[in-house]
């Protein structure tokens, strides 16, 4: 589209005016978001609003009707998932998303893939150098699990252990690849206060060296950690601004009218299959 | 147990850890195992040996498709009909020597996996089973439409393996035949046991598990199931050339759809996506039905009972042993292990 300087220049990662439609349901209209280096954006809406069809878009899983994306100043049509951790972007599911039949470790391991360096020869071959690469990658592994306090289930199978675990275990592999922007869809989902507190702490200590783009329902964890939010209804960014400004403003208190902000959104629990953007009921846009 | 512990642990290999050095102590093993049992066993038996040897080669690469990258194959007998046709046509007709025939049945069987794999990627359950049917089914077809290339229904015929000389002229043929058949087993199980172990093998599984987390974490999701596709492609080609080698024949009637079915069948009772597993779904293969025809005949009925006798007596033993062993039996041999090592420690414990 040849219009590299059009938006924010300062920005990490911008989106320009992403329309997306699903058969006669507009699940995103004309939206423009963008994130600084180190900056906490939160991304709220209710049900329906268009949250995760966002991050899909993001990740290349859903390709927009029209607008562009740019990382980095670099304009891109569509993203290409398998790109994004090599680009530095990571993303957790909503849900858990882990691998059921490998380890924790396993798992994360399978996170820091980006910083593999040998190829297939050296594999079949079982050449040291494979070796040693891998051993390389198990050591950022169970760094990133001691960070998140999980090294001791490093051995087991995610499903054997308690939902808020499974949750950290989730973050530990999104981190483990050391991106620039993570993307967190509802990651309080399901969590008790004791998690939601550690969660708080954690995306606090992020700030100002891995950006952070938060979907969540949990209000008091949105206002307590982003320095920025913006409000989606029916697919529209209806409002935008800090914390503050966004708790006051009657449009967003409208868009959320029946809908307790406060309320924890239950769905935590739910497939991975919600990533495809599958909705819960009573929000659908028209 | 500490971060400082877990960090040690990894910190440094030991021997025991390195790849290569379990790989080819593997391998030695094998090898010596099978040249043991070979010179022990009669001619008879070393042709059973060779048959059970080539089954590894083909159950060992469809365990590492279905059971570690997840997708399923009913067209692994077809594509070792491509090896075996292959290694028939260039031994018999192009005379090449053995290893570069069986090197080029090989790969040819990779190049059409790779075809097959690529649509695969496409297809996932039921259509990916569909297509490969169609692939295992319409393949054999091919041996008829141009049977001056391929001999038919008679299939090629090709010469018997000379041993080298140097290996005495006493060496039955049967032994010569378990040893190569031998050597392709355990270079695929060599290779296997590498690749499972290596970062692909756990992105196999990865994929397996959750295509959209997996390409989250960096993973070409198309690209990891076309690599496992061509990886049990190419085990089955040589599994077919070696067949070829064995039998000396390579002729539709060995590849129908039944082989396809019963390799499956092989690898889910040995236990899925190990390659122990597809060692005691090797040996399923041969034996099972040599066994379910003598004790067909040990009941001295009349033909027309006796003549389905065998099948009965398979499906029957392929219910108990699932039954008995849900997830293989490698499975079940892992349990009792366990069981066994438990009880052990009690009885030390008390
Ligand atoms: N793959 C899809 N096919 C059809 N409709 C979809 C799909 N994904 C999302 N939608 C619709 O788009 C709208 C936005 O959904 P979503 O992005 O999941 O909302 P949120 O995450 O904010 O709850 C909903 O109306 C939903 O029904
Ligand atoms: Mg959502």
């Amino acid at each position: 589209m040849g219009e590299e300087e059009g938006g924010d220049p300062g920005a990490l990662f911008e989106a320009r005016a992403l329309t997306v439609r699903f058969g006669g349901i507009t699940a995103l209209e004309d939206v423009s978001v963008s994130i600084a280096a180190g900056e906490v954006l939160g991304v709220i809406g209710p049900n329906g609003a268009g949250k995760t069809t966002l991050f899909n878009v993001m990740c290349g899983f859903t390709r927009p009707h029209s607008g562009t994306m740019a990382w980095e100043g670099r304009t891109l049509t569509h993203m290409r998932a398998h790109r994004l951790a090599g680009m530095g972007i990571a993303r957790t599911l909503q849900g858990v998303g882990l691998f059921g039949e490998l380890t924790v470790l396993e798992n994360v391991v399978a996170g820091a893939e980006r910083f593999r360096r040998t190829g297939l020869v050296s594999a079949v071959l079982g050449l040291p150098r494979a070796d040693r690469d891998e051993r390389q990658l198990r050591e950022r592994a169970l760094a990133a699990l001691a960070e998140l306090g999980c090294e001791d289930v490093a051995g087991r199978h995610p499903t054997t252990l308690p939902f808020p675990i499974q949750k950290r275990v989730a973050l530990a592999r999104a981190l483990v690849a050391e991106p620039r922007l993570l993307l967190l869809d509802e990651p309080a989902g399901g969590l008790g206060a004791d998690d939601l507190g550690d969660l708080t702490e954690r995306i606090r200590a992020l700030r100002g060296t891995t950006a952070v783009m938060l979907v969540e329902h949990r209000m008091d964890l949105v206002m307590s950690v982003c320095d920025r939010i913006v409000v989606l209804d029916f697919g529209s960014v209806i409002a935008e601004g800090p914390p503050a400004a966004i708790g006051r403003d009657p449009r967003v208190l409208e868009a959320y009218l029946g809908q307790e902000p406060g309320s924890g959104d239950s769905r935590g629990a739910s497939a991975p299959g919600e990533t495809q953007g599958a909705s819960a009921p009573g929000g659908a846009a028209a | 147990m500490s971060a400082i512990a877990a960090r040690a642990r990894v910190g440094r290999a030991r021997i025991g850890e390195l790849t290569l050095a379990r790989g080819l102590l593997l391998a030695l093993v094998a090898a010596a195992a099978l040249f043991v049992a070979s010179e022990l066993l009669s001619s008879f038996a070393d042709l059973e040996l060779a048959e059970g040897l080539y089954f590894f080669c083909v159950l060992a690469g469809l365990t590492v498709l279905t059971g570690l990258s997840g997708q399923i194959s009913l067209g692994h007998g077809a594509l070792m009909a491509v090896g075996a046709y292959g290694a028939a046509l260039l031994i018999g007709e192009q005379h090449w020597a053995l290893v570069p025939a069986l090197a080029a049945a090989t790969a040819i069987t990779a190049v059409v996996g790779l075809l097959l794999g690529a649509a695969a990627t496409r297809l996932r359950g039921p259509y990916l089973a569909g297509a490969t049917l169609a692939f295992a089914v319409g393949l054999p077809a091919l041996a008829d439409k141009y049977s001056s290339t391929f001999g038919g229904e008679n299939g090629l015929v090709v010469n018997p393996p000379n041993p080298p000389s140097g290996l005495g002229s006493s060496l039955p043929l049967e032994r010569w035949e378990a040893w190569i058949a031998g050597a392709g087993a355990v270079i695929v199980l060599f290779t296997l046991h590498n690749l499972v172990r290596s970062g692909y093998g756990r992105a196999m599984r990865a994929v397996r598990d959750d295509e959209i987390a997996a390409s989250l974490c960096g993973l070409r999701v198309a690209r990891v199931q076309t690599l496992a596709f061509v990886v049990s492609a190419a085990c089955a080609g040589l599994a077919g050339g070696l067949l070829t080698v064995v039998l000396q024949l390579a002729s539709p009637g060995a590849f129908q759809l039944s082989l396809s079915l019963s390799l499956l069948t092989a690898i889910v009772l040995g236990g899925l996506g190990s390659l122990v597993g597809a060692a005691w779904g090797a040996a399923v293969l041969v034996l099972l039905p040599s066994w379910t025809r003598d004790i067909a005949n040990s009941f001295s009925l009349s033909t027309k009972v006796s003549s389905n006798m065998p099948l009965a007596i398979y499906g029957l033993v392929l219910v108990v042993a699932m039954l008995a062993w849900p997830s293989g039996i490698q499975g079940g041999v892992r349990a009792g292990g366990a069981r066994l090592r438990a009880l052990v420690r009690s009885r030390r414990g008390g």
